[in-house]
């Protein structure tokens, strides 16, 4: 049952979006988080869509995919659409006893349905198609200048790598302990919230004795294969950036420059 | 032969841990011992005899209160070797799931060239090797949760082999295997100690992989009881069972036997032999 979940939403595929430098998707998706935020009128805020939907359509992406990552933020939508459509002061166009409509509410509302859907695809495209290891790596290397300040950066990434190395294997343990204590009688599916979150006391020690025993092991083993923090370390996958990264990262700008020159002439 | 691990009067305890109050128990007494390089060596005794604690000594995890140990001729309580010393004697535990960094095979099987800064093309060549040598190249870009117990195993000796290290110390590798796992990981420590020439010590309470070894240490209460070939050791049943230990089935068949007043052989301690004199008995 809880083997079900999966972590991340990688997609795989063999898109040329799946295959740029994660380090440029995660500059590329910020320019684009940017421009997005940049757009004060239509045009430039269909501008910054069109780039996003032409990457979606490369990253052949299937669409109800992307659909199962906006519907979590429907109940966002609808409340801030019901705040601007109703509560914005200007020119009336609907009135029915105290609510009224105006058409600066209609029109802020729609600009922020669309700016928080693209907002959403566009980042979810970044982990649709980007497994999470490679995702963590990129962080790290992107990140590696703050090690300068003294910013644990190298442990922060195998933090990471670790926690999603682990997750599988502390999932299946929590399942065998579940049914270890249901078997020895324990209900975890009855009563209110206060005595199914006590129910959960005998599976979470159990869980985090086990877990810190791992660690434990995992350091031993560590140091048995000379792990001596992020120090004079080589990798088995450098990361390479070609010139369709650079193409990509230079288009994502140009639409970004495209979005404030709308903005200038019609500002 | 060279020596590849000389341990000498090894005195170990734990400190003591003054909260509970509990006093530091004598773990090793007095234990010494030479490993030849080559050599297939089978470490027995039961729980809290002290054999993983011996094992620990020999890639500087844990130094001798007293005495000396010295992996490939450097003394293990100096610390500036220590990455030396753990390049050159790999260690193997018995949970492959907590032995496991990364969640891709090959790139776990990277991570000991990853921390010793071996360049990239040289990692790549080795990585494969190693995989190659378990058996496990096909599965490098697996996810190691997808692979079974044995296979997760085997990749956590490539992890160690990758390091091209001139011995490995296995502590139980295949406790928490079933016997299809067991049979795999056998397979592959056996391979690598004749054909690649690794040094091998393996610490085990199973007598059928102790019986495969060129030569067993049986250790009880932090000292070293006897030592020989296997066949010896496991001829003196009454003595191993007095320690705790079983001998394997065939040899255990044989001392029965030999107890009901047949001729008998003690000294035999894998099937086939077990069955030939078994034919000799009925022929007679």
């Amino acid at each position: 049952m809880l083997k079900d979940i999966t972590i991340g939403q990688y997609f795989p595929g063999n898109s040329a979006v799946h295959r740029l430098d994660p380090r440029f998707k995660i500059i590329i998706t910020a320019v684009f988080i940017v421009s997005l935020f940049c757009a004060d009128n239509f045009l430039g805020l269909i501008i910054s869509c069109v780039f996003m939907l032409i990457s979606f359509l490369i990253s052949k992406i299937p669409l109800k995919l992307m659909m199962k990552s906006i519907k979590p933020i429907v109940p966002i939508i609808i409340f801030t659409t019901v705040l601007n459509l109703f509560f914005l002061d200007g020119v009336t166009l609907f009135k029915l006893g105290f609510l009224k409509i105006t058409y600066e509410g209609v029109r802020t509302s729609i600009f922020m349905i669309i700016r928080i859907i693209a907002l959403i695809m566009g980042s979810s495209l970044l982990t649709y198609t980007t497994s999470p290891i490679t995702l963590t790596d990129a962080i790290e290397r992107l990140m590696s200048p703050l090690a300068k300040i003294h910013l644990p950066v190298h442990e922060l990434a195998m933090m990471m790598t670790i926690a999603l190395r682990f997750i599988p294997t502390l999932i299946e343990e929590t399942d065998k302990i579940m049914s270890a204590q249901k078997a020895r009688g324990a209900d975890m599916e009855s009563g209110n919230l206060m005595q199914r979150a006590k129910a959960l006391t005998p599976i979470l020690i159990p869980l985090f004795v086990s877990a810190f025993r791992r660690a434990e092991e995992l350091a031993l083993a560590m140091e048995c294969r000379c792990y001596h923090g992020g120090e004079g370390r080589t990798r088995l996958k450098e990361l390479r950036s070609t010139a369709a990264d650079y193409t990509a990262l230079g288009l994502s700008f140009v639409f970004l420059d495209a979005v404030i020159l709308m903005n200038i002439i019609f500002g | 032969m060279e020596n590849i691990i000389i341990a000498e009067n090894v005195e170990f305890s734990y400190p003591a841990d003054p909260e509970s109050g509990e006093e530091a128990a004598l773990i090793l007494k007095d234990v010494s011992m030479t490993i030849k390089k080559g050599e297939f060596v089978a470490v027995l005794g039961h729980n809290g005899s002290g054999k993983s604690t011996i094992a620990k000594h020999f890639n500087a995890i844990l130094t001798p209160n007293k005495g000396k140990v010295y992996s490939n001729g450097i003394d293990t309580s100096d610390e500036s070797k220590l990455f030396d010393i753990r390049q050159h004697i790999g260690m193997v535990f018995q949970n492959p799931d907590n032995q496991i960094v990364a969640t891709i095979v090959e790139e776990d099987v990277a991570f000991a060239l990853e921390n010793m800064g071996v360049p990239q093309k040289e990692m790549r060549e080795r990585v494969d090797d190693a995989l190659r040598s378990v058996n496990m190249y096909e599965y490098k870009d697996h996810s190691p949760s997808q692979l079974s117990g044995g296979q997760k195993q085997r990749v956590a000796i490539a992890g160690i082999i990758a390091m091209r290290p001139d011995c490995i110390v296995m502590d139980e590798p295949t406790a928490m295997l079933d016997p299809n796992g067991r049979k795999e990981v056998m397979k592959t420590i056996k391979k690598l100690n004749k054909d690649f020439g690794i040094t091998i010590v393996l610490i085990t309470h199973y007598m059928d992989e102790a019986a495969l070894a060129d030569r067993i240490i049986v250790m009880d209460s932090g000292n070293i009881v006897t030592e020989g070939v296997p066949k010896d050791i496991f001829s003196q049943v009454e003595k191993m069972k007095s320690l705790g230990l079983d001998v394997p089935q065939v040899t255990e068949l044989m001392y029965m036997l030999g107890k009901d007043g047949l001729p008998s052989d003690t000294h035999i301690i894998n099937v086939d032999e077990c069955v030939d004199a078994l034919m000799k008995l009925l022929d007679r």
